[in-house]
């Protein structure tokens, strides 16, 4: 699904490199998580992925079913089937959020060519999995992320993940914030979207999303690179003995 | 030359000849405005009013047209009673019947009478408008404007009233005066779409009776190379309110000015415009509002969205007179800067004597937000449609002041139709 090839990413207005040659296998149905330190380059790579400006790629590719990601425009990536839940989603004064969601779904339609969605038909899906990520109507008609709490905030990216229905999910600490309730909503959220069609990169800090969902590989990101690669037990490992051990490991 | 006498030297060039009409229930007013033009003159660069906007290219011959971009009727579900002006000068063929349940439509080229009910009003707002500020360009209009619109509203109008300009010739200087009085408890909602002509001078005087309502919504985005002065004068007495909505784009220089004068208690006025202006164009709202009465209202919502070069001006005061307690007023202008290159000059003023009173006002630039952008983005909407829907949530505070939401969402239409066509 997603092939991440030797990929080195530098800021564009300054001298920093950031992703010093990460190399990622992501096969179809799979659910990979990566963990790593602060500013150990997780969301960089997640911007990068989904076409943020600001970096520039020195070398690497990104092959999102055979396509190269990082020619494309960050519209075109989404319609290509890439979905970057954000780490802090963007509030948008004056767009509503059901504006916003109507427009995004259509605007991949039409990509894909087909038919726009009735006005019928849109109401009853939006509402329908809404209701399932306890949204209120309220927040649907507020202004795109306006006024939403930290975890409402998470809750919406769910939602335009589950309206959008991407083949490759990257969550961005799409746990962060969020209380225990909500945790478990969001999981059973993308739960319900895991298909053999459909692959995540969970970026997260924390076992606990990963009792929910549990994943079948897990990176461990530091300095740019991803340092080591193994089972969910990986996960376990990092949440009792922290990055020390893994980094002297590797000599980093 | 002094500036006096240049003004003076500009204006015997400008009228080449010209004199105003002698007969008619206007002769008296004409005459007393050129009277007023000839002791102000035309404006100049180094007028204070003018320091924003240069008045040159009104001031030199009119110029040839720009590409057309002609739009569907304004309000067409509304079935509008429809008054055409071909580079100014009615054409019946392309109008509506003259008659109107609710009201009396009159042209002014045909209403000679001495009696008539535009007679009070003709020039005479206009008047009261020259100070404290001259408007050279609204004297010369009562002067010398050969055609307009009057207009009786005696009742409750529900169909709009359409004025559909057409811009056919080349350096046609095109004037048009129209005068609307409102009785007591009238209404109505008069439209404007269109170029008037490739130079155009429009002025607007309406009368607002205890407890009338006036919506007035414009379309000015038809010409490219277009020049444009307007003028809105508005008299309100108590309890009557006025909404007028003005969208603008494509025009090569465009000035709306619109002065109003809150006289009656609770009265109420509400000002907005939208510009989309890419360079060398240049846009100018010019307003000025008196309040007289007690706790009367007055909104001023301008925006404006600039890109490559382009300058946008805005002029806006709030004049509260000692009288005038309890006055609410608010103003706000705000540009979006769609590159490094545009220019926009606010230039908000309040003057208030009275002691209980609520004013507000607020002028902001910004660039357009480039995390939101990427954000629409990366759900899949195009870069541009994406800006669209940011530029409309930016207009959104001016396109809310139109009352009926059938004619919201055609100014809403435009705006995305102008982003499109000028790929700003
Ligand atoms: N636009 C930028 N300007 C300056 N520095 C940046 C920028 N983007 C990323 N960085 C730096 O790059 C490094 C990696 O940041 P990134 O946000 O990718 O880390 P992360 O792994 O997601 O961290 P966290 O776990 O805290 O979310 C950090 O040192 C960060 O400060
Ligand atoms: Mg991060």
């Amino acid at each position: 699904m997603l092939e991440i090839k030797n990929l080195h990413v530098k800021l564009q207005e300054e001298d920093k490199v950031i992703l010093r040659g990460v190399n990622l296998n992501i096969g179809a149905g799979e659910v990979h998580a990566i963990m790593g330190p602060n500013g150990s380059g997780k969301s960089t790579l997640s911007y990068v992925l989904a076409g943020r400006e600001g970096y520039e790629v020195t070398e690497g590719s990104a092959l999102l079913q055979g396509a190269e990601l990082l020619d494309m425009e960050p519209e075109e990536r989404a319609a290509a089937g890439l979905f970057l839940a954000f780490q802090y989603p963007v509030e948008i004064p004056g767009v509503g959020n059901m504006t916003f969601l109507r427009t995004a779904v259509n605007a991949q339609r039409k990509a894909r060519g087909e038919a726009e969605i009735s006005s019928g038909d849109f109401l009853k899906l939006v509402r329908e999995r809404a209701k399932t990520l306890k949204i209120d109507a309220d927040m649907l008609k507020r202004p795109v992320n306006m006024g939403f709490s930290g975890g409402e905030k998470k809750r919406n990216e769910i939602l335009q993940m589950a309206m959008l229905e991407p083949k490759m999910c990257i969550l961005d600490e799409t746990d962060s914030g969020l209380d225990v309730d909500a945790m478990k909503l969001v999981s059973e959220g993308v739960n319900a979207l895991r298909d053999a069609g459909r692959s995540f990169l969970v970026i997260t800090h924390y076992q606990r999303l990963l009792d929910h969902i549990t994943p079948d590989v897990v990176h461990i990101m530091a300095g740019g690179r991803i340092i080591k690669t193994g089972g969910p037990e990986l996960a376990l490992k990092v949440e009792n003995n922290g990055y020390a051990d893994l980094l002297a490991e590797v000599g980093a | 030359m002094s500036l006096q006498s240049r003004h003076r030297a500009d204006l015997a060039a400008r009228l080449g000849g010209q004199v105003p009409p002698s007969a008619g229930f206007t002769a008296h007013a004409r005459v007393r405005a050129l009277a007023r033009l000839q002791a102000m003159g035309l404006p100049h660069g180094r007028d204070e009013y003018w320091r924003y906007t240069a008045p040159d290219l009104l001031n030199g011959p009119a110029p040839s047209l720009g590409a057309q971009h002609p739009q569907g009727q304004l309000g067409a579900a509304l079935n509008p009673l429809v008054l055409t002006f071909c580079d100014g000068v009615f054409d019946a063929a392309a109008s509506s019947d003259l008659a109107l349940a609710g009201g009396q439509i009159a042209l002014l080229s045909r209403a000679q009478t001495d009696l008539h009910f535009a007679q009070d009003i003709y020039g005479s707002l206009e008047e009261r408008g020259q100070t404290p500020v001259a408007r050279p360009f609204a004297a010369l209009n009562t002067a010398l404007a050969q055609e307009g619109v009057l207009l009786h509203i005696t009742g409750k109008v529900v169909r709009p009233i359409l004025l559909n300009y057409v811009a056919k010739s080349d350096n046609c200087d095109v004037m048009l005066h129209h005068c609307i009085k409102m009785d007591a408890g009238a209404e109505a909602s008069i439209l404007e779409q269109g170029g008037l002509g490739a130079r155009g001078n429009l002025v607007i005087e309406a009368d607002l009776a205890q407890g009338s309502v006036l919506h007035h919504i414009r379309s000015q985005t038809s010409d490219d190379a277009a020049l444009a002065v307007t003028h809105l004068f508005a008299r309100l007495h108590g309890d009557s309110a006025l909404k007028s909505f003005t969208l603008s784009a494509h025009g090569r220089l465009i000035r709306n000015e619109t002065v109003i004068e809150l006289l009656g208690d609770h009265a109420s006025a509400h000002v907005a415009g939208a510009s989309l202006i890419a360079g060398p164009d240049h846009h100018d709202d010019t307003v000025f509002i008196t309040h007289q009465g007690r706790a009367c209202e007055s909104r001023q919502v301008f925006k404006n969205v600039l890109k490559s070069g382009a300058v946008g001006v805005f002029q806006g005061k709030i004049l509260v007179r000692q009288s005038a307690q309890k006055t609410d007023g608010y103003q706000i202008s705000q540009s979006l800067l769609l590159d490094g290159d545009s220019q926009f000059l606010a230039k908000p003023e309040l003057e208030i004597y009275a002691d209980d009173v609520k004013c507000s006002h607020g002028s902001t630039s910004g660039a357009i937000d480039e995390t939101a952008l990427f954000y629409l983005q990366s759900r899949g909407i195009a870069r541009a449609q994406a800006q669209a829907l940011l530029v409309l949530a930016f207009m959104a505070e001016a396109t809310q002041e139109i009352a009926n939401p059938d004619l919201a969402e055609e100014m809403r239409a435009q705006i995305e139709m102008v982003l499109q066509r000028a790929r700003l």
